[in-house]
């Protein structure tokens, strides 16, 4: 009798470490600014523009090239193909500004010199004169001039216009939704090194080094072939490395080509948050009508967005805001408008959750008014207008929403976080406190996946086996913590049945995969993972063929088993299997590719299929105030989310909780201050606040929803999780809301604008005191009156 | 006098001669040693990322204090053991107890952070480890993590223990050997003294120099100003301006004493007063950071220099061999204006103890509550005699070029009935004293309507104790 059979290490579904963390706490996990150069290694630094929006009229950098360490100083006209690095090919966004600046920090030129101290010294040096123009600054004065980077969108369902007039109630508003900067805790770096026949290979910390190697190939006037771009690892993406790292990617490369020295240009932290993009800040324009029991008829809204002086990713990002303004819910009529607005200022760029966070705020602010005004809690509406069974189940852009798991999602959060309960509490709470009010809110998430560009939904991946039976992973995906590379590992090692410590996991790289959409729309395990197992399938399949020849047995009679392999009655390791192969000269090189299915999108018509499937969750948060100074903290926080069934708890967990928390500081303490030069004050994390450790509240509770399965056919049925759980965070805004509300017995809908600082949540608290007591007094005067 | 520093890196001792005294301790571990484990995040001690410990020698003890690199001189390690993240694995290759800790927690996900946490847990698991969250929260507000939301990093704080790792003595004889007694003058302009007579006499002699305490200000000058500093004068190494004396009226804290050493003194004469020394900057900074530097640099948002003026605080000033004893309120004289000769220092503050019938509140307003600058911090002292406001001294940061009493409202406060009608006129009175400025951190009109609210704080908690009226720190401590 056989012994039982070890287990195998580090398939899927298995909380499995990251797989640098043990590099991570040693220090031996490399970044690009770690790799170690040969001497001569030259340092860039990127003189930036003083004026918001300006003529050059003279730029004199001779005293510049003759400082100190200078090798070399890059201009406009130093550059040899286009200078451009807009990721969409839409020729607005300057590698080096050319004749006039659109941006107070807009890089003019660049210094390479033996060190960055000599290069920012003298840089200093040059001799820039300027002729200032009138900038626009805030998304309301590009709208109110109708200047857009992108056309704008809208999305049409139902008869809004005549369903808005015949509603039985109806309410107007505005909200005002603040950016947030990425603050990865690694700032944009890169280091190109020239090779042979004025080739250059990058490393650099990019989400979308396919990206990156085209436009180093087009500033360099050269084919792609010529350029290499490597990813190990990033310290944190989030967004602000899919289009924003390409930048520095060129002016190193074209430093490392022109010179014949290796070359690095690294931002520091308020280089970097000056000179990068941002999430986009929005201004949310609703009317909406609704009836008696606060079921939403029709709603009209506006997104403007202040997208700064280029396109970017504005266009997708303004449209995933519309296609997220409605969240969880039903809109029988609706028309949803974007104006991607021009400003002077740093062109905006994606950040988990791509617009899809400010349209919520947008919708759940248009529930809170509807609760308000008919004194109901916000649960109530929010759950009365979840979209439903046929007949309520049709988004604007004319999706059929087919696997909602809200209702019951729902449902089961309010029981497990005892929201009843604590509702009555927050209420006794209010009723005996005058200076501390506390405040609850449930809102719920549907975030749609897929890139909504259909193209960009395609992956590739690479997979040696080599003879000793040890594997090779590539893929086009790359890591910047979400634990991307671990999950698809652990797919290749559940594939072949190999543990997953035999799978060496390598940097993304363009000379191994090539022609890879960036790794974002939370789709990075979805795409990669498929990609990947397509190439272990086959990979498989070879070594399937094989061994049914070599032992004389059908192909059904080989099994992959952990760590070897049955065939009829024989079994034998994976390494003895992959030997025999490769001396029967059997191919142990494979490459996988997938495309992901159903998703169309007419953009005409504004309907389609955007999304493959939604990631859902809901969250629960209870928070206090001050109302004397504004201050929050939130106390308790119930998370239920679906990610469908999950591909590595640990990860996923991670990502929930990590999310959360970047969504709570984007809600609450990061604030992006622009001053009237249109300077950005906050570029540092002095005057830059992300959340602490203590800002995590002190009750955290999160669950993965158990019942949670993709209905597509997606790696393993798990689901995407980077970008949703950010959104759970609308709750502690809400729960803010409902707090500062208990002051207008909850009647009065809170004058309240994210981010909710200190500061507004005290402006806020002061206005719906005021109403109050006039209110109070208009009741007066009516009821002396009616006497 | 000596042209070269010792200290040991890891266990290794180390002895660089020739050095600029204005590299930072974090160029010199990534650029000169290659060590690269410590990142650089901010390089202005706000994000934690380049946090290493330093040992060094305390009442006979080896204390380990996590500290921010990248603004810290490379020549003030002398005599220190500087330890970084590649010093905490075994001989073997196995993962220190807070490492492996990390790691089972699921504590990183991109990894750069992840050092300067390891390297503040490190210090707290030397320090007696985690005792509650309250404990883990101080140790790790100076570090900012951007992926795990803080959970999982919180929990291996928790589980990975305490211990000494058994190196004290070996580490407490080589610290010994590096010291010759003298004060270290280095080459590029860098003087440490021992004394401070040797320290007056070296100010006398270059009054230019830069003091150099802490080096949480001084630091930004090189690293974000990307100024030049020549001759640096370093007071970390006088011993009588290392010295706390706590006595029955009054507790003596000499210029160069830390914030986490004052600390506590501090907290059990003035509850409120210790939590914002609590909620300055962070563990790492306070570990460096000076009162005396909080005052001599003449911030109009220091957080101490409210409270110290709201209790009277003086200042001892020494210019060679004269002192000069001066109510620390007249020492700021207008925005980047002190009261301070050229080659003068602060040499001692001294904060009285008062009688129990003074009240004494605190508050620091600002959008994060750990490691925030101010945008508004009251200090309120007043003294309450059968229903009456017989005296008071108030004095806000944030609101003004200075710190600075409001002297409008104590006018009102002193003598009239501690009542909400004398509250009322006394919030009025605020707009006479300050028109502050509106900025990044807070408006004009947040800054005066909250200057108001929290006098409003202080009738309420003074009136009505039994009111809920504080959202963070201890409240039985802050009640008192």
């Amino acid at each position: 009798m056989a012994e039982p059979a070890p287990a195998l290490s580090g398939g899927v579904r298995n909380p499995q470490a990251h797989d640098s963390a043990a590099k991570h706490v040693s220090g031996e996990a490399l970044y690009v600014d770690d790799i170690p150069t040969s001497a001569g290694c030259l340092q860039l630094y990127a003189a930036m523009s003083e004026r918001a929006h300006a003529r050059i009229v003279a730029l004199d950098v001779t005293a510049v090239r003759d400082a100190p360490g200078v090798a070399l100083v890059l201009t406009a006209a130093d550059i040899p193909g286009i200078n451009d690095v807009s990721p969409t090919g839409t020729l607005d966004d300057p590698l080096l500004a050319d004749g006039r600046v659109l941006f107070h920090g807009q890089p003019i030129f660049a210094v390479a010199a033996e060190t960055v101290e000599q290069a920012r010294a003298a840089a200093a040096l040059a001799v820039v004169e300027y002729e200032d123009l009138t900038p626009a600054l805030t998304a309301e004065e590009g709208w109110a001039k109708q200047d857009y980077v992108t056309p704008p969108h809208k999305l049409r369902r139902g008869e809004p216009g005549a369903a808005l007039a015949k509603a039985a109630k109806r309410l107007q508003g505005r909200l005002a939704i603040g950016g947030q900067d990425h603050f990865y805790l690694e700032g944009q770096v890169s280091l190109a090194l020239p090779g042979e026949d004025g080739d250059v290979t990058v490393q650099t910390s990019s989400q979308h080094p396919s990206e990156v190697q085209s436009a180093v190939a087009h500033n360099l006037g050269r084919p792609a072939n010529a350029v290499t771009v490597e990813v190990r690892r990033m310290g944190g993406g989030f967004g602000g490395k899919e289009t924003q790292a390409a930048q520095w990617a060129v002016l190193a490369a074209l430093t490392a080509v022109k010179t014949g020295r290796p070359a690095k240009m690294r931002l520091d932290r308020d280089d970097d948050m000056i000179m990068t993009g941002k999430r986009h800040d929005f201004l949310a324009d609703y009317d909406v009508g609704f009836d008696a029991e606060g079921r939403i008829e029709a709603l009209d809204l506006s997104l403007a967005s202040r997208c700064g002086f280029s396109a970017d990713l504005s266009s997708s990002i303004n449209d995933r805001a519309l296609f997220h303004a409605d969240n969880a819910y039903y809109l029988p009529s609706a028309e949803l408008r974007s104006y991607p607005c021009r400003t002077n200022t740093v062109s905006n760029t994606a950040f988990r959750g791509f617009g899809g966070p400010q349209g919520m705020m947008a919708i759940e602010r248009v529930i809170e008014a509807i609760a308000r005004e008919l004194g109901l809690d916000p649960l109530e509406v929010r759950k009365r207008n979840l979209y439903g069974a046929a007949g309520r189940d049709v988004t604007p852009y004319h999706m059929t929403v087919e696997d909602n798991v809200l209702p019951e999602l729902i449902a089961a959060l309010e029981v497990s976080a005892d929201y009843a309960g604590r509702r009555r509490a927050v209420a006794a709470f209010n009723r005996d406190n005058p200076v501390l009010k506390r405040g609850l809110a449930l809102t719920p998430v549907k975030f749609g996946i897929s890139f909504t560009t259909t193209f960009l939904n395609q992956a590739g991946a690479l997979i040696h086996i080599y003879r000793d039976g040890s594997v090779h992973l590539n893929h086009g995906g790359t890591e910047m913590g979400q634990g991307l590379f671990v999950k698809v590992a652990q797919v290749v090692a559940e594939a072949l049945q190999v543990d997953i410590e035999r799978i060496k996991i390598t940097a993304t790289n363009t000379g191994k995969v090539p022609n890879t959409s960036p790794t974002a729309a939370s789709a990075g395990t979805d795409m990669n993972g498929m990609a990947a197992l397509a190439a272990a399938e086959t990979l498989k399949q070879r070594l399937t063929a094989f061994a049914a020849v070599a032992f004389g047995v059908p192909e059904a009679e080989v099994r992959f088993l952990p760590n070897r392999v049955r065939v009829g009655d024989h079994e034998l390791n994976f390494d003895d299997l992959v030997e025999r192969a490769y001396l029967g000269r059997v191919q142990l090189s494979a490459t996988g590719f997938y495309r992901t299915p159903k998703v169309h999108y007419d953009r005409d018509k504004a309907a389609g299929r955007p999304f493959y499937y939604f990631a859902y969750g809901a969250a629960v948060s209870e928070v206090a105030i001050d109302c004397l100074t504004g201050e929050s903290k939130v106390l308790r926080v119930d998370i239920l989310h679906d990610v469908g069934r999950s591909l590595n708890p640990a990860v996923d967990y991670g990502q929930i909780e990590g999310g959360f928390i970047q969504g709570m500081g984007w809600l609450t303490s990061e604030e992006l201050w622009f001053d009237d030069r249109g300077r950005l004050a906050t570029h540092a994390p002095s005057t830059y606040k992300i959340p602490a450790c203590s800002d995590r509240p002190g009750d955290f509770r999160m669950a993965i929803f158990e019942r949670g399965e993709n209905r597509e056919e997606t790696i393993h049925r798990s689901k995407a999780v980077g970008e949703p759980p950010l959104m759970l965070a609308i709750s502690v805004f809400h729960a803010i809301s409902d707090a500062i509300a208990s002051l207008g017995d909850n009647r009065l809908l809170p004058a309240l604008d994210a981010p909710a600082t200190p500061e507004r949540i005290l402006m806020a608290v002061e206005d719906i005191k005021r109403r109050a007591a006039e209110g109070s007094r208009d009741a007066a005067a009516l009821a002396a009156a009616g006497a | 006098m000596t042209g070269a520093i010792r200290f040991l890196l890891g266990d290794e001792p180390r002895k660089v001669a020739g050095l600029d005294p204005n590299l930072t301790v974090l160029r010199y571990l990534r650029e000169q040693e290659g060590l690269c484990g410590t990142k650089e995040g901010c390089a202005e001690g706000d994000c934690g990322a380049c946090t290493v410990v330093l040992g060094e020698e305390v009442d006979g003890r080896l204390r380990h204090r996590a500290v921010n690199a990248c603004i810290q001189f490379l020549p003030t390690l002398q005599g220190k053991q500087l330890i970084a993240v590649e010093h905490l694995k075994a001989a073997d290759g196995s993962l220190h107890p807070v490492q492996q800790a990390l790691v089972e927690s699921h504590g990183s996900q991109c990894g750069f952070c992840t050092p300067g946490f390891v390297m503040s847990l490190f210090a707290l698991y030397r320090d007696g480890g985690a005792r509650d969250r309250g404990v883990i929260d101080d140790a790790l507000a100076g570090n900012l993590c951007r992926c795990t939301g803080y959970g999982p990093i919180v929990a291996a704080a928790r589980c990975m223990g305490a211990g000494d790792d058994g190196d004290e003595a070996a580490v407490l004889a080589q610290l010994a050997s590096f010291d010759d007694g003298e004060a270290l003058a280095l080459e590029g302009g860098y003087f440490a003294p021992r004394t401070a007579d040797d320290l007056a006499a070296r100010l006398l002699a270059y009054p230019e120099a830069t003091i150099l305490a802490g080096g949480t200000d001084v630091g930004l000058w090189v690293t974000k100003q990307h100024r030049r500093l020549e001759p640096i004068v370093y007071v970390g190494a006088v011993a009588e301006l290392r010295r706390l004396e706590v006595t029955a009226e009054r507790i003596e804290i000499g210029a160069a004493v830390t914030y986490s050493e004052a600390h506590r003194a501090i907290a059990e004469a003035y509850p409120d007063f210790g939590e914002v020394i609590r909620r300055l900057g962070s563990r790492q900074i306070r570990n460096l950071g000076t009162i005396g530097g909080n005052i001599a640099n003449g911030s109009p948002i220091g957080d101490s220099p409210p409270p110290l003026i709201a209790l009277d605080a003086r200042l001892v000033l020494r210019r060679g061999d004269a002192r000069r004893e001066i109510a620390l309120e007249d020492f700021f004289i207008a925005y980047g204006q002190q009261d301070l000769e050229p080659g003068e220092f602060v040499e001692t503050v001294i904060l009285p103890r008062q009688a129990s019938d003074w009240r004494f509140r605190c508050y620091k307003v600002s959008k994060r509550f750990d490691q925030d600058i101010t945008a508004v911090l009251g200090a309120f002292n007043l003294k309450l005699e059968g229903g009456r406001v017989a005296a008071a001294r108030i004095c806000y940061g944030g609101m003004a070029a200075t710190p600075k009493r409001a002297s409008a409202c104590e006018a009102v406060l002193t003598g009239a009935p501690w009542s909400e009608a004398t509250l009322s006129r006394a919030r009025d009175a605020l707009a006479q004293d300050f028109a502050p400025i509106g900025d990044m951190r807070a408006s004009a009109a947040y800054r005066l309507q909250v200057a108001r609210n929290l006098l409003t704080k202080v009738y309420v908690e003074t009136s009505e104790p039994a009111t809920a009226t504080r959202l963070v720190g201890d409240r039985q401590v802050a009640y008192g």
